[in-house]
């Protein structure tokens, strides 16, 4: 699969290493050059720097060929607007936008675009961790001293 | 009629002063709290401090009983998301979006926002029309969304044009000389046999991705001035 990630964040870095060290073919995009830091060591992607809402940098960012797109910056409304242009734009099959706003979320699940809630998520992990039955033999908190 | 306006920054100011003065309902909604003071100052209470993509801000706004939404912030993924919220969760009949990367107009349209202005491309026609030298002159933009526009072009003197009939020449298609304004500014409705000349402003309804091929139909062969 050839992916474009919007946003180097520590989503879009770890999902990044996820996808190249599966074998698909990785591009990173970030407005901020320092922002590829985050990505692994051996990360055998492609980076561009570039804000991803302007037509011109995701067609440098090949996604003309993509078949999938996720937008996971730290700005919410980028992050819709860019889904919204890789989807009904350049017809791009998987695109995948975070947001964190619920009735923002549902709208534009509405509207055609799949959504992720990180607060959701989180929220449902920490619900399900907070209900498991305790472990039979249940350790010791550690003592001090 | 009551307008709310997102983003009070120059363009905000402006439009809810206009509206004001000719007596009709505005509410400006901005994030930050100082253009709000400044603004509460000026127009009174009609500003409500917050960011105008979220769903809690414009229930507050009373979006839903909005006539115009109108969205005129310098960041088009805001102008974008408001208008979407505006329009989809709050059903306002009309909302329009500033524009400020001309790129971003067809996409715009192409996810239903129907009115948008792009402040660029309106700055950058005004002066073209001040350039004397400039071969053609975006005049009008048709709003009804089929993105046709009304340009003028001036045929300049020694262009391969000069001399022929109308019939003769090879417009792009779609593309429709509407009007001649002949030297000395008589205007003719133009027939098939109107001969062209040195400096006849032709004014044609095009669309944009003819209007450069028509530009150069009737200027080609002129000698740059």
């Amino acid at each position: 699969m050839n992916a474009i990630i919007m946003g180097c964040s520590r989503t879009g870095s770890i999902l990044a290493g996820l996808l190249a060290s599966e074998g698909h073919q990785v591009t990173v995009l970030d407005m901020n050059p320092n922002a590829f830091r985050l990505l692994p060591p051996n990360f055998g992607g492609v980076v561009v720097v570039g804000n991803g809402i302007d037509e011109d940098v995701l067609r440098r960012a090949g996604i003309e060929q993509a078949d999938a797109f996720a937008a996971v910056t730290q700005n919410e409304n980028q992050n819709i607007m860019a889904a919204q242009i890789a989807r009904h734009r350049f017809n791009v099959q998987r695109v995948v936008c975070r947001i964190h706003d619920p009735s923002r979320e549902q709208l534009y699940e509405s509207l055609g675009l799949r959504t992720i809630n990180p607060a959701r998520v989180g929220a449902q992990l920490v619900h399900e961790a907070l209900l498991r039955e305790p472990a039979t033999a249940q350790a010791e908190p550690p003592r001090s001293g | 009629m009551y307008n709310i306006i997102v983003g009070g920054g120059k363009v905000g100011y402006f439009l809810a002063r206009g509206l004001l003065d000719q007596g009709h309902e505005v509410l400006i909604v901005e994030r930050d709290p100082a253009k709000c003071e400044m603004l509460t100052e000026e127009f009174g209470s009609v500003v409500l401090q917050g960011d105008g993509c979220e769903t809690a801000v414009l229930d507050e706004a009373g979006a839903a009983r909005a006539e115009n939404f109108i969205s005129v912030t310098g960041d088009d993924e805001v102008n974008l998301v408001a208008c979407q919220v505006a329009k989809h969760l709050f059903h306002v009949p009309r909302a329009i979006a500033r524009i400020n990367n001309p790129k971003n107009e067809p996409i715009f349209l192409k996810i239903g926002i129907d009115f948008t202005v792009s402040s660029t491309n309106v700055i950058l026609e005004h002066i073209e029309e001040e350039l004397p030298a400039y071969p053609l002159v975006h005049l009008l933009r048709l709003l009804d969304g089929t993105a046709y526009g009304i340009v003028e072009v001036k045929v300049p003197l020694g262009a391969q044009v000069v001399g022929r009939r109308l019939r003769d020449l090879r417009l792009p298609h779609p593309s429709q000389v509407l009007l001649i304004v002949k030297r000395g500014g008589m205007p003719t409705v133009p027939a098939p046999d109107t001969m062209l000349e040195a400096d006849d402003d032709l004014v044609a309804l095009t669309s944009p991705e003819t209007a450069e091929q028509l530009r150069a139909v009737l200027t080609d062969g002129a000698t740059r001035s």
